[in-house]
């Protein structure tokens, strides 16, 4: 495979809508973007992947006119232009997809797509016309939505369709979509897929950001790969497989993504659940957790796999019977089940695991602080030990141990949260989504460390989105739909089509 | 997830070490305070008129203490002002009914009783916010009425004053009597907020309350009962309105249906001004005593010169707080 950072062969007949060569950005004394050559042509999406913090994000803002780059220059249509702000390069037809969504939650469809541009009628709003052209706007994307639904009240990919169909309304020759599959279930992702090829198909020139490489294979027409802000390739996606595109992010063979682990034996139950209801979200859940064991937890968004866990450990009523080593525990509360050995960590690192504003030593002993107290004090000595062996023992890197937990990259936390999680030595550790929005090298290291943890004898279950993970690194799959457990999976029979076709309901499957 | 806000490509790493400014600005705002009052009228440096000063700044100082816990974990006390008055009328009519014989026994009782219905009505307000679930802002307001009016009926709209001599001469030295030749009052302001740093910074307690300001569902999901943690904030906040009004009684001897009003906003201006963020999550304990006594000095500064009315202290009071805000951001965003 070449690694020239050159155009490959140009498709016939395709002047570049954007140029930009050399692009430069430095931050004080830290260069983030080195020397970039990228175009983007009508009726092509191009990829931009790369492992976080290679300088992706900060590419698309320059593009999009929110930095300014440091060196280097952009074309349009052959001519030189430079950026005062977003809405300066949106006159120029660029438009960025933000991955965050940014809607006004208490506002209706119609209102979203139109704030801060509302169509009026001298003094008046005009709430017909806005209504009507909502809901051809959201039409145009293949989606059909009441325009007064209150935004609040739509799942997450309704919304981020709202939020496109906003950005859209603003003409535009080039659409840069930012990470926009991160918190969509597989099915949601194959419906944004077709949206894009849609407006791929009108002539539009899209850049495409993700870290999910089988996507990037399927939808994209050229991929470029950045690397600690340098480019390290830029070709045809065609030449590309996703295991090539991950090897370019990293630097190095990642072709084991996952680690090896001993096949399962028979194991002594460490935690038993029996008929646990979690009104409103999971009903009759039963299973067994052995000893060393990694059990996964598939289905759907919304299968009520992460409010089962939830009500597991105290955090949500439940119903039911839980008995951890034969004995009958109730959690009321977390307090109770971390006391008990049983440790939950959330999807929702950022909102719920750390407190993004305090330092990694306040972060890493919250939930343990009681074993850091002597006297009536906090020994500040004993927890700077205590951050220096997690730094070493869960590789989270850092320049700085001064340095804030919201500062670190979203690999970099989950390694904090786990290590937090450890200091209370659980017996039964449940992560759920572990690792969400985490580049790939990092993935790989937190599917060692679980590894690790197992073989230490602790019970794992990981709750995921992400099949492959689960196929990768559990011994039993159990899959969850609408609150229930229908099947369990495990040996020729873990993959996906199996665990699909029970999350979906395709295939009946035996309750577990 | 796209790196901007992570250390490789962060504008200027900030650190954990960048928010001391925020932490200085109400010191550095002191000293020039100091200055500047020695400028409008040198007298106002004399010993005399700062011991004076700082005495007077003791119950917004002692009360605003309580208020850092509140504010720090994401709640607000806006019913300490009228705390301050029913406290203080218990506290009287139970010194006036003679209930004990001996003097010093009935006044040690009375001591006891007033710091008990202050963690007592602190309780009330941490258990409604916390267990019945209502906003603090609106809770609090509720129980600003009730010990409003419960002072106003033990008064019967007039003033409720203690009597007996004796316990006055007795009662007295706590709040005009010294140790060391400095005012009991500024020993206990710097007592108390001595204790409060030390529970905030140094104990589990303090941690936890700091978390629970901070991320609510982060200390939830840390085994840290939420509930628990405010509640406490809630007592330590009567407490220290208990401790206010032991200083309280011995200077006037009466309460009346004014007593303490608008406290409440003194107590959270000061906590505000000395860095605290009303959002919860920080607290700066002697940033809380600083502000205090910069409010009282900007008051005595105006009294002592002639640039300004004293009539516009509230107004300058006022505009203290927004520009304690204002400076407050611009520092936080570099």
């Amino acid at each position: 495979m070449s690694m020239d950072a050159s155009d490959p062969q140009p498709l016939p007949n395709s002047q570049p809508l954007l140029q930009a060569s050399g692009l430069s950005k430095t931050f004080g004394i830290v260069e983030v973007l080195k020397d970039i050559d990228l175009s983007v042509r009508a009726g092509e999406v191009h990829a931009i992947i790369g492992e976080n913090g290679a300088g992706k994000s900060t590419l698309m803002k320059i593009l999009a006119g929110n930095h300014q780059p440091t060196r280097g220059e952009m074309m349009i249509d052959g001519q030189k232009v430079s950026f005062s702000g977003p809405v300066d390069a949106e006159h120029h037809g660029i438009v960025l997809v933000h991955q965050e969504i940014l809607l006004a939650p208490d506002l209706t469809v119609a209102q979203n797509i139109f704030l801060g541009r509302e169509l009026g009628r001298g003094l008046t709003m005009d709430d017909r016309a806005m209504r009507e052209a909502a809901v051809k706007a959201v039409r145009d994307l293949g989606a059909d939505l009441d325009p007064d639904t209150i935004v609040s009240r739509l799942s997450i990919a309704q919304r981020q369709l709202v939020q496109i169909a906003r950005v859209l309304l603003v003409p535009h020759r080039i659409v840069i979509f930012d990470e926009p599959t991160a918190s969509l279930t597989p099915h949601e992702t194959d419906a944004l897929i077709k949206v894009i090829r849609d407006i791929r198909a009108r002539g539009v020139g899209v850049l495409y950001i993700s870290h999910r490489l089988p996507e990037v294979k399927e939808i994209a027409d050229r991929v470029t790969v950045l690397r600690d802000g340098r480019l390290v390739a830029s070709q045809n996606a065609s030449d590309l497989q996703p295991s090539d595109m991950a090897r370019l992010m990293v630097g190095r063979d990642v072709a084991k993504l996952y680690p090896d682990r001993q096949s399962a034996e028979i194991r002594e139950t460490v935690l038993e659940v029996e008929g646990l209801d979690v009104p409103g979200y999971a009903q009759g859940a039963s299973f067994r957790l052995g000893k060393g064991e990694i059990l996964g937890f598939a289905g759907l968004i919304g299968a009520g796999r992460t409010e089962l866990m939830e009500g597991l450990v105290g955090l949500r009523p439940s119903r039911g019977a839980v008995r951890l080593n034969g004995q009958a525990v109730r959690f009321s509360d977390v307090h109770a089940s971390l006391k008990a050995g049983v440790a939950y960590l959330s999807e929702d690192r950022k909102g719920k695991g750390l407190l993004l504003s305090k330092d990694l030593t306040v972060n890493l002993t919250l939930a343990s602080l009681g074993k850091f107290v002597r006297g009536l004090q906090i020994d500040r000595k004993r927890e700077r030990e205590a951050l220096d062996r997690a730094i070493q023992d869960f590789d989270i890197r850092t320049g700085t141990k001064e340095i804030l937990a919201g500062q670190l990259s979203g690999g970099n936390q989950q390694k904090l949260l786990i290590a937090k999680m450890m200091l209370l030595d659980p017996q039964v550790v449940i992560i759920d989504e572990p690792t969400r929005g985490i580049d790939i090298g990092n993935k790989q290291q937190i599917y060692t460390f679980i590894a690790r943890l197992a073989e230490e004898g602790r019970s794992i279950i990981v709750v995921s989105s992400e099949m492959p993970e689960l196929i990768g690194i559990c011994d039993r799959i159990l899959v969850m739909r609408s609150g229930r457990i229908v099947g369990e999976v495990t040996g020729e029979r873990m993959n996906e089509n199996e665990i699909v076709g029970l999350a979906t309901g395709i295939s009946a499957g035996e309750a577990a | 997830m796209t790196g901007a806000t992570t250390p490789e490509t962060g504008a200027k790493p900030k650190t954990s070490r960048d928010w001391d400014m925020a932490a200085i600005a109400p010191f550095v705002a002191l000293a020039l305070l100091l200055v500047l009052g020695y400028f409008a009228n040198p007298s106002f440096a004399s010993l005399a008129n700062l011991t004076n000063v700082i005495t007077r700044s003791a119950f917004i100082a002692i009360i605003a203490l309580g208020a850092t816990y509140v504010i720090s974990s994401g709640g607000l006390d806006l019913s300490v002002g009228s705390m301050v008055a029913f406290v203080a009328s218990l506290m009287i009519m139970f010194l006036n009914s003679g209930a004990i014989a001996d003097p010093v026994m009935l006044l040690a009782c009375a001591m006891l009783l007033a710091l008990g219905m202050g963690a007592a009505c602190g309780l009330a307000n941490g258990l409604i916010t916390t267990v019945g679930r209502i906003e603090p802002f609106i809770a609090t307001l509720g129980t600003m009425g009730i010990f409003r009016g419960l002072t106003t009926w033990l008064s019967q709209g007039g003033a409720i004053t203690l009597k007996d001599r004796e316990l006055q001469a007795l009662y007295r030295p706590v709040y005009f009597g010294s140790v060391a030749g400095v005012p009991i009052p500024i020993v206990v302001i710097f007592v108390t907020a001595a204790i409060a740093a030390f529970v905030l910074y140094r104990t589990r307690y303090g941690r936890h309350l700091i978390a629970v300001g901070s991320n609510e569902d982060v200390a939830r999901y840390s085994g840290i009962s939420v509930n628990r943690v405010r509640t406490i904030a809630y007592v330590v906040q009567g407490l220290c309105v208990g401790v206010a009004v032991l200083l309280y009684v011995p200077r006037l001897g009466s309460t009346s249906a004014t007593t303490g009003i608008l406290w409440e906003l003194q107590a959270i201006t000061a906590v505000v001004v000395g860095g605290t963020a009303l959002r919860g999550g920080v607290g700066r304990i002697w940033g809380t005593v600083c502000g205090a006594f910069i409010l009282e000095i900007v008051g005595n500064i105006m009294l002592l010169s002639n640039f300004v009315s004293e009539y516009l202290i509230g107004a300058i009071q006022g505009a203290i707080i927004i520009i304690a805000m204002l400076v407050q951001r611009s520092l936080m965003r570099k």
